[in-house]
């Protein structure tokens, strides 16, 4: 569909035209912020490739996240490699590793599943104390910051964040055009019925270890990436909060979406800061009530409320489809119904 | 060999903490068909509603009996506002929304009653009786027996009783249930409500020794998950004796293998919980889950 | 000469306008950053916010600080390191604060020392006793810490054993992160040589719900004395399950876990009793100081400004004492620039009335470390009691 193409490449032109001037727009500190949204959203990418187009639960993103940027500070703290260059060293490892947490994958279904995947977010930190000759252990690490170079006339944070958003694009568009093609498909068949995929020749089993893969891969760059940001690692930077964040962002931003990292990344990065603004006792209880409204009122997040919105506005479909929806939502609203298969940005 | 002995005894107790959360993990399971990750949060703001109770004068028996009943109505709400909308559908959709009453109930809890620590009296005497050179706790005893108790209780309830009977029906099949004239919705409400109940008496027993606190339920969930994926997640009897497992397994663990330190430790239940899936997924006692094609 | 004297006119003449020079501090205010745990596991701490607002309110009260009232802006870290990093960078770079003080939280301060430092601004009298603050002056010179460190807490305790119990066999039970090992590590040092010996050391994550299992260990070591090295959970976690065993070793509980509300009360009054910790300011709980000017003014101060807040907490002395020194070092700077405010805190010599009568809070060249005195206490059944004089255990 054409009509829906054009509104999905007029949205990222939107976005990016955004994106471009963000740093031009904000002083250092919320420059900062953008830069991490972006670190974030590539991992959130990644796990939404997993989750929502893989129908895959892991709880344990962070996990990989964490592993991403200890590489990049270990490899820059002990071993002085250029910070640019850690981050394919970050992305292989991670590659590995989702691997590896993908064979259990294979014999281990649905919330037995997400199980595994929380106990490996939780082992995480304490794999990081145990090799503190490594990691520093409780003490982190700190890393020096990249600084522009000399000869490009933009301040420190505004370099790193367009370096990050390079980043950044690359990987949107690297998952754009897997979930298009042959793999998306696949991913979405596998989540619909896997006895069905596996009956269309769909080998589970290397769709399943390679979706683990790349999703840890995405959470991997975005770790390297987040450790520029910051400048700093340490176990209490990688507990279970950021795994639980990871997965409400897939949720908040939609469910099997490209675009919906962006949103899912904006909702982490400012949601708690807000809330603690508001008031800090409360923080936490704004935080888990948006949650619960989310899935509520907006169950294919905020890509799906864009979506309906641009599509009731744009055509005469979209109108008609509307009306339909609501006459019918008043029966088959206690169903509950999963979101439906198929890709959308 | 004293040490040993020891060694057990301590695992048996602590174990019983964990297999008390876990019990509510499996009832839940054994309700909706879902892991609730706000189980551990739930029980222990039902022990802090005890805590109030107490504070504002009531004895220790009266409070506990109160907060059991308030839980049970707790439970309950919590099924028909915020999971009845969602009952049927994707995990994720539902592993979010208890995420999300996780962080909910937590800070929730933190907001109405503060971080500080708190004592909780037991209900067991404070003794401990030794065996032979052996410390035994007369609350470790008192919860063994009482967990065995509930245990035998929830048995007889879902095989002799017609809610049991509805319990079981639902969770194999709402529709078939519905179609049979059980009202699959108060059937959930129920099945959460006793659930609810069980997590606030794992509660009182866990927070004499844990101390109350808003987080204190939060390292223990994840072993009260791992007791009941060995245990079975359908099966109660299931749940405790994970627990007793994984406790004993743990301090075995700790003291006898070096490479095993503090930092390691939670090595334990989560390499349980990865064997057990990958080897015999149903547990221990659970009933193996079949998929037709 | 006259170069110099021109720039010596430009100087005195910044002086009077108020300071242009650093940012966070005009003719009529002083603006402090802080980053705090408000929220999370470990927000407990905020009461030290509340503390040091409530000694800023009183200085506020009686007109600042030769005419600026101090601005305290306080942000919520959750006690998580990327968050301290962008609570400093907010701090900083928006709301343009003088300098970030009191800190909370060993991690995040590291987390932050890099950046404070590039950007050479204060991070004052940070609320963690690690060494590293005093540590490293050359490399960061603009962080110091305040509290006595782990180290000197350790060699308080080595010397009361030393005078006590010359050969005592030590149990430890230490929290496995870098509080932990600080101190299990300085105590170790400070042991050397002498006949106490550790024979038993149990570390445990702050993860675990339950200590029982290494206090079941310890117990049966055979020592006959236990250094508790917790936070406030554990501590009270260790005390009632020595309390339920048969094992009755001297208890020494570390300074971070002695509080009577948050610790000693949960766990039990009785099963406290003959408990050895230290101390370094006046505890409000204690009669002898009843009377003293330092503790009515802080008392009466609290009640004035946070009524709802405990004034037995001792989490509040903390931050109202450590309030005090950062308000001595803004009246000490010889202008009103951030370099001045460090060259302050770094030629401190003070002893605020409200730490123990004897500890004095001492910076100098070569000296990064503020308190570096304790005493001993000992709890009663009922309150802590002073023991013995204090001890000074400088580096």
């Amino acid at each position: 569909m054409t009509g829906d193409r054009r509104l999905k490449l007029g949205g990222f032109a939107v976005v990016l035209v955004i994106a471009l001037a963000l740093p031009f727009l904000f002083g250092a500190y919320q420059v900062g912020q953008f830069t991490l949204v972006l670190c974030y959203a590539i991992a959130v990418l990644g796990l939404n490739l997993l989750v929502g187009y893989g129908g895959l639960i892991s709880l344990g993103h962070g996990a990989f996240f964490a592993l991403g940027a200890y590489t990049s500070a270990i490899l820059i703290d002990k071993a002085d490699v250029a910070p640019l260059a850690t981050v394919p060293v970050a992305a292989a490892v991670c590659f590995a590793a989702g691997l590896l947490l993908g064979l259990p994958a294979l014999r281990i279904r649905g919330l037995y599943l997400a199980l595994v995947t929380l106990a490996v977010a939780i082992a995480v930190p304490q794999l990081i104390k145990r090799f503190d000759a490594l990691t520093g252990g409780t003490q982190g690490l700190n890393v020096p910051r990249p600084t522009t170079p000399s000869w490009v006339p933009l301040a420190d944070d505004q370099f790193l964040y367009f370096l990050t958003l390079a980043f950044a694009i690359v990987m949107f568009v690297l998952a754009a055009n897997l979930v298009r093609g042959r793999i998306g498909r696949a991913l979405a068949a596998m989540r619909e019925s896997e006895a069905a995929a596996k009956a269309t020749g769909v080998n589970l089993a290397r769709l399943k270890t390679g979706a683990f893969a790349v999703s840890a891969l995405y959470a991997g760059v975005g770790g390297s990436l987040y450790v520029f940001s910051i400048g700093f690692v340490a176990p209490e930077s990688f507990t279970l909060t950021i795994s639980f964040a990871f997965l409400a962002a897939v949720v908040v931003g939609g469910l099997g979406t490209i675009g919906g990292a962006i949103f899912g990344a904006l909702f982490i990065e400012f949601v708690p800061v807000y809330a603690s603004d508001v008031n800090e006792a409360l923080a936490g209880v704004i935080y888990g009530a948006v949650l619960i409204a989310f899935m509520f009122a907006l169950r294919d997040g905020v890509m799906g409320l864009l979506r309906q919105i641009a599509q009731a506005l744009t055509t005469k479909e979209g109108r008609d489809e509307r009306e339909t929806a609501v006459r019918l939502a008043g029966g088959d609203r206690r169903r509950g119904a999963a979101p439906s298969g198929g890709m959308r940005a | 060999m004293e040490r040993l002995i020891q060694t057990l005894v301590d695992g048996v107790a602590t174990g019983s903490l964990y297999g008390a959360l876990a019990l509510a993990v499996v009832l839940i399971f054994r309700t909706s068909g879902i892991v609730n990750f706000a189980q551990g949060e739930m029980a222990m703001f039902s022990t802090f509603v005890a805590w109030g109770l107490l504070e504002a004068g009531l004895p220790v028996g009266l409070a506990i009996l109160a907060t059991l009943g308030l839980s049970l109505l707790g439970g309950m709400v919590i099924e028909r506002v915020l999971m009845r909308p969602f009952e049927g559908g994707d995990h994720l959709t539902l592993a979010i929304v208890t995420l999300g009453l996780f962080i909910l109930v937590n800070s929730g809890a933190g907001w109405i009653w503060g971080f500080e620590n708190r004592s909780f009296p037991s209900i067991f005497p404070d003794d401990t009786i030794g065996v032979g050179g052996v410390d035994v706790p007369l609350e470790s005893v008192g919860i063994v027996v009482l967990l065995l108790a509930v245990v035998g209780v929830l048995y007889l309830f879902f095989q002799r009783t017609k809610l049991g009977l509805a319990l079981r029906a639902v969770s194999v099949n709402p529709e078939s249930s519905r179609l049979s004239g059980i009202s699959v919705g108060r059937t959930l409400m129920v099945g959460w409500g006793i659930a609810a109940l069980v997590g606030a008496l794992a509660g009182a027993l866990i927070a004499p020794r844990l101390f109350l606190d808003v987080n204190f339920m939060g390292g223990v969930l994840i072993y009260s998950f791992a007791a009941a994926t060995l245990g079975g997640f359908d099966s109660p009897l299931g749940a405790i004796v994970g627990g007793w497992i994984i406790g004993v397994t743990e301090d075995l663990a700790t003291t006898y293998v070096d490479f095993i330190g503090s930092d390691l430790k939670i090595l334990v239940p989560l390499v349980i919980i990865l064997v057990v899936l990958l080897v015999r997924p149903a547990g221990l006692f659970g009933t193996r889950e079949v998929t037709r094609v | 000469m006259i170069v110099a004297a021109v720039l010596l006119l430009a100087a005195g003449c910044g002086r009077d306008e108020g300071g242009e020079k650093s940012p966070g501090i005009t003719k009529t205010e002083i603006k402090l950053g802080g980053s705090y745990p408000f929220s999370g596991p470990a927000s407990a701490y905020k009461s030290i916010a509340d503390g040091a607002k409530a000694y800023f309110d009183l200085v506020n009260s009686k007109g600042g600080l030769n005419g600026r009232k101090i601005k305290f802006v306080t942000l919520d870290d959750a006690y998580e390191p990327p968050r301290a990093v962008q609570n400093a960078r907010r701090l900083v770079e928006e709301e343009k604060v003088f300098a970030l003080f009191n800190t909370l939280g060993t991690p995040n301060n590291l987390a932050i020392w890099d950046y404070t430092n590039q950007k050479k601004v204060p991070q004052a009298f940070v609320a963690t006793g690690a060494s590293d603050w005093g540590a490293d002056p050359d490399k960061h010179p603009w962080t110091i810490g305040w509290q006595p460190d782990y180290v000197t807490e350790a060699r308080t305790y080595a010397d009361y054993l030393k005078e006590n119990k010359p050969n005592a066999k030590v149990a430890v039970l230490y929290q496995n992160d870098g509080f932990g090992k600080n101190l299990l590590g300085g105590f170790e040092k400070a042991i050397g040589g002498s006949g106490i010996k550790v024979v038993a050391k149990e570390g445990y994550e702050v993860t675990d719900p339950t200590i029982a299992s290494q206090i079941s260990k310890l117990a049966a070591s055979g020592a006959d004395t236990f250094l508790n090295v917790t936070t406030p959970k554990f501590s009270a976690q260790a005390i009632a399950a020595i309390a339920k065993s048969d094992w009755k070793p001297l208890h020494i509980l570390n300074n971070v876990g002695a509080s009577k509300t948050l610790v000693l009360t949960p766990a039990g009054l009785d099963n406290a009793k003959g408990i050895i910790s230290t101390t370094y300011f006046k505890d409000p709980d204690d009669p002898k100081w009843a009377n003293d000017g330092a503790m009515r003014e802080y008392k009466a101060t609290l009640k004035r400004f946070s009524p709802r807040s405990n004034p037995n907490d001792p989490f509040h002395v903390y931050g109202w004492g450590a309030a005090q020194t950062m308000v001595t070092a803004l009246k000490n700077m010889k202008e009103p620039t951030r370099e001045a405010f460090m060259d302050a805190a770094r030629h401190l010599d003070e002893t605020p009335p409200i730490l123990l009568p004897g500890i004095e809070v001492k910076t100098g060249d070569g000296d990064g470390y503020p308190i570096e005195a304790m005493q001993i206490q000992r709890f009663n059944g009922q309150r802590w009691e002073l023991q013995g004089k204090v001890v000074s255990a400088e580096h």
